[in-house]
């Protein structure tokens, strides 16, 4: 059952990438411009050289062809080459994927860890100040657009994952906070709070248990929320990650590279989201 | 409506009012130079004082946010009417249709917001007229963020398939699009208008996102996002508060909207 479950999203997986990568292919073949190419443009270039550049770009025009043929590269492990910074996509990503993932990581775990300890310290006292607090300050977070987090954080000369932890951390508080409130209002918790129950026994028997596959669930959707987040942050805080890759590439409408970084996040959240679900389903299945 | 949301409501419609008084209230305009005084402090003649190269400052925070307050709920329209056709459709119809739209809309949510929205925008041309970069801006808001109200259109649409009353009107011969448009469709309407107002404030943060980044409003013409833009200069706080007025200004208004959602609301 759990192996056809993983089959399954394995197989979801693999078809939403490759629906995906033709929309993809779709947007950069129809791109105002995707048949000029300023090398072309350089008079140092012989006439014969300038038709081999021509027909080197003639396999591109028919779509299918062209997604095609990357397919057949990305299985080769040839992701193609960036136009702007004239790198092998392959070697960008792999220089830019572990800053990505320690600055995305860490805020994604601070993000957690501020998000779900202000919810228990709501939660536990049930004071309405202690609510109005967590509402106002999760609230702010949420109002602020997370690029003005970046530069807040450039301003101070904090790091790059404070923001990415303050980008996701109101969106997990404000879920988390709603479960926990939730699962408190329970009769049983009432029941257990008479016979004098003390309060951490029943936050981790009785509280935290039922809320555990939603909070997993949210786990995968915030590893796409700290990604997306990256863009900003990494943009703006100068690190070389890739977020700061896919704004570059935007920016010089680097469409080969910027449809690269596209995909390897989708799947990445994609593979995410799966892992969410299978463990769900584990716990789930276990409780059963 | 209890005192906050009265409030909220208030803030949101004087901010409106405001930014639509713009030729009145800032004479000036948002591009004119004044060439003797750029990066002045606030004083009579401007009230928010002028940016690096002299542009009145209040007058372009009115006009941005006339820019973001009308045409993020134009984005929010277009991406409601689009959700109700792929969701509601969807759901409505069942069988592959329900499937195919299951599939399109977790590709779409799939994507990274910012990821999604630099890709597409980085398809068109960056070098645009401003007022072309102001439809294409939103145009793409709206194109695109469908994906999250389909999908309870999609569930909603559903639950609506097999209640008693269409299976009744089913029954008395109501078919296809009658059935659709005279039963279907407004009982969706508590949740398309959940979907509309939730999604206003998603566009003014996304659009305030790509215009930060430099993808978004293009110069001279303002928007919350190119205003703030301007941040990005600043070393500390200390010396020009002024500078803030955009970004608080997006802050209380976007807290009003926050506050005007009430829980009923984004739950339907």
């Amino acid at each position: 059952m759990l192996l056809w479950k993983i089959t399954r999203h394995l197989l979801g997986i693999v078809g939403i990438v490759l629906l995906g990568g033709l929309i993809s292919a779709t947007l950069v073949r129809l791109a105002p411009g995707f048949d000029t190419d300023e090398h072309q443009l350089d008079p140092s270039l012989s006439a014969e050289s300038v038709r081999a550049m021509q027909a080197a770009r003639a396999g591109e025009h028919n779509v299918l062809r062209y997604y095609a043929r990357y397919l057949r590269g990305v299985l080769h492990g040839d992701l193609g080459v960036s136009h702007s910074l004239d790198q092998p996509v392959r070697t960008l990503i792999h220089d830019r994927w572990p800053v990505t993932l320690k600055v995305a990581g860490v805020g994604l775990v601070l993000g957690w860890l501020i998000a779900t300890a202000l919810a228990l310290a709501m939660s536990l006292p049930r004071v309405a100040s202690f609510e109005i607090f967590g509402t106002a300050v999760s609230g702010a977070f949420l109002c602020i657009p997370a690029a003005v987090l970046a530069l807040l954080s450039v301003i101070w000369n904090s790091p790059g994952y404070l923001a990415i932890a303050l980008i996701v951390f109101p969106k997990i508080y404000r879920y988390t906070r709603n479960l926990l409130a939730k699962a408190y209002a329970m009769p049983h918790i009432t029941a257990a709070r008479a016979r004098g129950l003390r309060e951490a026994r029943i936050l981790f028997w009785h509280v935290l248990p039922p809320a555990a596959p939603q909070m997993i669930a949210l786990a995968g959707i915030t590893v796409s929320i700290a990604l997306g987040a990256s863009i900003p942050v990494e943009s703006l805080c100068g690190l070389p990650g890739i977020g700061q890759l896919a704004w570059q590439a935007a920016l010089s409408r680097d469409l080969p590279l910027l449809v690269n970084l596209t995909a390897l996040v989708t799947l990445v959240t994609l593979l995410a989201n799966s892992g969410a679900d299978v463990i769900v389903h584990m716990v789930r299945s276990r409780e059963a | 409506m209890n005192a906050a949301r009265k409030l909220a409501c208030v803030v949101v419609l004087a901010v409106c009012a405001a930014s639509l008084a713009a030729p009145w209230l800032a004479p000036s305009g948002y591009a004119k130079q004044f060439r003797e005084d750029p990066g002045s402090p606030p004083s009579r003649s401007h009230w928010l004082g002028t940016d690096e190269i002299g542009r009145d400052r209040f007058a372009r925070v009115l006009y941005g946010t006339r820019i973001s307050l009308l045409l993020a709920p134009a984005a929010a329209l277009i991406s409601t009417l689009l959700a109700a056709m792929v969701g509601g459709l969807a759901g409505y119809l069942g069988g592959i249709w329900l499937r195919v739209a299951t599939g399109l809309t977790d590709l779409f949510l799939s994507l990274p917001w910012l990821f999604l929205l630099i890709t597409v925008r980085a398809v068109l041309p960056l070098n645009v007229s401003p007022v072309l970069s102001v439809l294409i801006t939103f145009l793409i808001l709206g194109l695109l963020g469908w994906a999250a109200s389909a999908r309870v259109l999609c569930t909603s649409a559903q639950s609506l398939r097999t209640s008693d009353f269409i299976v009744q009107a089913r029954a008395s011969g109501l078919h296809g699009s009658r059935l659709f448009f005279v039963h279907v469709l407004p009982n969706l309407k508590p949740v398309l208008y959940a979907q509309f107002w939730i999604s206003i404030p998603v566009f003014i943060l996304s659009e305030a996102n790509l215009g930060i980044l430099g993808l978004g409003v293009a110069e001279p013409l303002p928007s919350w996002g190119s205003l703030l833009r301007e941040l990005e200069g600043l070393v500390s706080f200390r010396g020009e508060p002024w500078r803030l007025v955009s970004l608080l200004l997006l802050i209380v208004v976007m807290t009003s909207f926050q506050t005007l959602l009430s829980k009923e609301e984004v739950a339907a």
